[in-house]
């Protein structure tokens, strides 16, 4: 059920924030506003600030946070792993939006920089949402091939336009920046399946060797976990790839037209 | 909440625009059928109806009606198209949007036009 505001002991406490300084003698310094949560101090969640030297400092935001843990405060906690779009673990919410910590570049963002953990989940610690959700509702479309027919000696082949259907899906890394800026699906997480989860659902919808696509239909005909969609294209417009969920769920919504004419 | 940590962008902001206009537009009806009433009643009903409305406040609000109603009419067309699978493209959907904006803005003020001329 929607919620309109932050229980009491989740809200921002705007005084608690603490200020770290840049080195003396920097001269190219910019501020890292940080969104802090600790669960096991039991104080509300702060944002810090941090001054960084960008002269000693790669361009990425993600550069930065490292060299905020390294060099000044160490309890700081984010994912991180591939450091160049791969992995999708960096995830956050920056400057307002959200991306990948390793891809956006300091220099895009005017002024200070606020770094928040993606919106609408729960906080396990700092920058760290818990996925746990997500992931149930990528399980529960069965993101695998499924097939009646006996397997072939050899892989089931495609076709070269087969398998340009799947340009623009397989690619997702599944970093979950685009349902965290879906409205319903800030309204509707709970039924609403979003937009990464819907693209995956697509991508063996179109697959020409998955032969389970009327039962994946029948799974995915539900007022909650797709029509929640309201092409709203806040995921278009955020999604760190370049890639196009809300283009994927209009042609899941057609399929499901397509098949009952 | 609603987008407080959120960047507001023009995809948000012209679907939360339709959603509203949309509960506005249903509200306005009622106003309609106030007016029906009014005409049904008689004379001295109608002429009360009608002082409120031509006043500076009654104007107002058929401003917002007829404004919301031309928006609630362009987006709706805009999702016509999407319901048919058009117009994805990031770039087409801003252009879409802003065109949505300027087309109802200028249908509002031909409307206004052509009802204050005659």
């Amino acid at each position: 059920m929607a919620e309109l505001t932050l229980p009491k002991n989740s809200q921002i406490d705007k005084k608690a924030g603490k200020h770290h300084p840049a080195p003396a003698g920097a001269k190219n310094v910019r501020t890292f506003k940080v969104y802090r949560y600790d669960p096991d101090s039991g104080a509300n969640p702060r944002v810090d600030s941090y001054d960084v030297d960008m002269d000693r400092c790669g361009p990425m935001v993600l550069d930065a946070l490292i060299k905020i843990k390294n060099e000044v405060d160490a309890s700081l906690t984010f994912r991180r792993s591939c450091r160049e779009g791969i992995c999708g673990s960096c995830a956050m919410n920056i400057d307002g939006t959200n991306t990948l910590a390793c891809t956006k570049a300091c220099s895009e963002i005017k002024n200070e920089v606020s770094v928040l953990p993606l919106p609408h989940l729960p906080v396990v610690k700092d920058l760290v949402p818990d996925m746990t959700h997500f992931y149930a509702q990528y399980a529960s479309i069965e993101p695998w091939l499924k097939t009646d027919t006996p397997a072939p000696t050899r892989e089931r082949l495609q076709s070269e336009d087969e398998r340009a259907k799947l340009d623009g899906l397989y690619e997702c890394i599944l970093c979950a920046c685009c349902s965290t800026s879906c409205p319903s699906y800030w309204w509707n997480g709970d039924r609403y399946l979003g937009p990464a989860i819907l693209l995956q659902a697509y991508r063996w919808l179109e697959d020409s060797r998955d032969e389970a696509a009327g039962e994946r239909l029948d799974a995915l005909e539900d007022p909650f976990k797709l029509y929640r969609c309201h092409t709203i294209m806040n995921c278009t417009k955020t999604c760190p790839k370049g890639l196009n969920p809300a283009k994927a769920i209009a042609g899941i919504k057609k399929m499901m037209v397509e098949r009952n004419t | 909440m609603l987008g407080r940590y959120y960047r507001f962008q023009l995809t948000s902001v012209l679907s939360f625009a339709h959603r509203v206009t949309g509960v506005g537009l249903s509200l306005g009806s009622v106003l309609l059928v106030v007016w029906l009433l009014a005409l049904a009643s008689g004379p001295w009903a109608y002429e009360q109806f009608a002082k409120h409305l031509s006043a500076w406040y009654g104007q107002c609000l058929l401003l917002g009606w007829s404004w919301a109603l031309l928006y609630h009419l362009c987006n709706g067309i805009r999702h016509l198209a999407w319901d048919l699978g058009y117009g994805f493209d990031l770039k087409t959907a801003y252009r879409s949007g802003y065109a949505v904006v300027v087309a109802s803005l200028v249908l509002t003020a031909v409307a206004w036009a052509l009802a204050c001329l005659r």
